[in-house]
């Protein structure tokens, strides 16, 4: 026997909210969950912050005698080779988690949580976007944790600089996840990390600006110039140090602004579940 | 279809002509069609491969599909997806709660998915588990709980945003006896009592009860619809179990 309560259905339907509530509720709550999984999977995080140290203590400290760099903006001294890496080592922890991130939302462990996030009402393209934001916060976190840990090894940019690299951090980080994405839903070679360490983070990380200035890199080999240059990566890495000094290098932010437009458009248009799908359960091989 | 339709007893769910291929392969679905009324009990009864897990991505918008059409409570799911899917609550097939974060992070995830502001949110959240009979549960870690738990607590969360329909995949996958009847049970329950459509995806016959309403899938194709008494006689078998066996090897010949 079915009960019909017309009077229940209409408050129901009062209550339901609407305008820009549903979907801030919506960020709120993706962005809270990913919080709460950093907090759960400390080793991950620990991980994170690993690889960049490494860098910044044994790489930069090697290479501090045989690579000087000289005055060059935004810097405003001579400066120390460990100075110069660490924007570039924040970009390393963007580009491992915004890889990380967004390929396991096309496969592996996540599929199963992707499957309830898409479920939401809310537009799919408003989803994976609100979901791209909560991982790069808690890139941006770690990012931070560095940074105190840089500012222990005495590597101090002035204090207004921890507050504007927030923006350019997050501007970076969601290129860089906003990429993973649209790799991974693309390229079918790309289901393991492995791969994309390989043939995307190490080539990117390379041949940019992250671990010498561009034009050094001119005096020795003007195609490797020229890719570095056209690389989003090295946008990224200029928009950081830059405004990690209280300052905006606007064609850094404008090809950042550009690229990161570029590949969200592309990977929310060729995000397709239905290949990770293939993927495990060896259909469509 | 954008509006609603007016009169009370729009179907909960209809599946029109909905094909689906993986890549470039066999067709894994081929003008399916059938429909859900409005608080009935929906069996969608298939042998491993049939098809069934593929239909549910298309029903909870997963895949998009290009042929055919799917509407939940008069709204079809690709021009009114918002409405659609927000009369639709999903339990997966495979696990899909944070097994690291407490029952009630995981509902509240759940509600701001649905955009539930937070007081009826936790309003919600608390009678749903005391319904379920996990309340004191839920500041556990969902690690701690049993696999019946932990299928109960995904029902807590389909039925957060109140739908009208509820599809569950499989949801009694790896479940101890007692677990899966207490599922099954809860579900007709649910069923009869809220004026909940239920479609229930299954391979095992022992969980469709008589009054069931089915829907026989095999080989991506609809073999039958009917109750089950309808498609003993149909298929002049004596019981259910047969009849299933038959329809389901006919279409592999």
């Amino acid at each position: 026997m079915r009960l019909s309560l017309p009077t229940a259905r209409a408050d129901e339907l009062r209550e339901q909210p609407s305008g820009v509530q549903p979907w801030l509720l919506c960020l709120g709550g993706i962005c809270w969950r990913e919080f709460l999984r950093f907090l759960m999977q400390r080793g991950r995080f620990f991980a994170a912050l690993v690889r960049p140290l490494v860098w910044l203590m044994i790489f930069a400290a090697g290479f501090r005698s045989v690579l000087g760099v000289s005055i060059q903006p935004p810097y405003e001294t001579y400066i120390l080779y460990e100075v110069y890496i660490m924007p570039g080592l924040c970009g390393m922890i963007l580009l491992f988690s915004g890889m990380q991130g967004s390929l396991s939302m096309v496969y592996d462990q996540e599929m199963g949580s992707m499957r309830v996030l898409l479920v939401s009402p809310l537009p799919r393209w408003y989803l994976l976007g609100c979901k791209l934001v909560a991982i790069v916060l808690v890139a941006c976190l770690q990012v931070y944790v560095f940074l105190g840990i840089g500012w222990l090894a005495d590597i101090r940019p002035p204090a207004i600089g921890y507050l504007t690299v927030f923006p350019a951090l997050m501007l970076a980080g969601l290129m860089l996840g906003a990429l993973g994405l649209l790799l991974s839903s693309f390229i079918r070679q790309l289901e393991n990390f492995a791969g994309v360490m390989n043939f995307i983070i190490f080539p990117m990380f390379f041949a940019s600006s992250a671990l010498y200035p561009l034009w050094r890199m001119q005096e020795s080999s003007l195609l490797l110039y020229r890719v570095s240059a056209a690389n989003p990566f090295t946008h990224a890495v200029e928009l950081i140090r830059f405004a990690l000094y209280g300052q905006v290098e606007p064609s850094a932010l404008a090809y950042t602004c550009l690229w990161t437009a570029g590949f969200l458009i592309v990977a929310m248009y060729g995000y397709n579940p239905a290949r990770g799908f293939m993927a495990r359960t060896g259909k469509g091989t | 279809m954008s509006a609603r339709p007016a009169g009370a007893e729009v179907d909960a769910l209809v599946v029109e002509g909905v094909s689906f291929a993986y890549g470039r392969g066999r067709r894994a679905l081929d003008e399916v069609s059938f429909r859900v009324p409005a608080g009935s009990f929906t069996a969608l009864l298939g042998p491993n491969g049939a098809g069934k897990t593929t239909l549910m991505s298309l029903v909870t918008r997963l895949f998009h599909s290009r042929g055919g059409s799917i509407t939940v409570s008069g709204f079809d799911l690709r021009r009114a997806s918002r409405a659609a899917l927000a009369a639709m609550g999903v339990v997966f097939q495979r696990l899909t709660l944070d097994l690291d974060l407490s029952v009630q992070q995981n509902l509240r995830y759940a509600a701001s998915l649905q955009g539930l502001p937070s007081r009826r949110a936790e309003a919600r959240i608390a009678e749903e588990l005391e319904r379920l009979g996990v309340a004191d549960r839920s500041r556990a870690l969902v690690r701690t709980l049993s696999g019946g738990l932990r299928r109960r607590v995904e029902l807590a969360r389909a039925l957060l945003h109140q739908p009208r329909l509820l599809v569950l995949d499989e949801p009694t996958v790896g479940l101890d006896i007692d677990s899966r009847r207490a599922i099954v049970e809860h579900v007709h329950r649910l069923c009869r009592e809220r004026d909940l459509a239920v479609l229930w995806t299954t391979h095992l016959i022992d969980e469709v009860w008589p009054d069931a309403q089915l829907v026989i899938l095999a080989d991506g194709r609809v073999r039958a619809v009917g109750r089950s008494e309808a498609i003993q006689a149909q298929s002049r078998c004596a019981n259910l179990a047969d009849a299933y066996k038959q329809l389901t090897t006919v279409a592999k010949a």
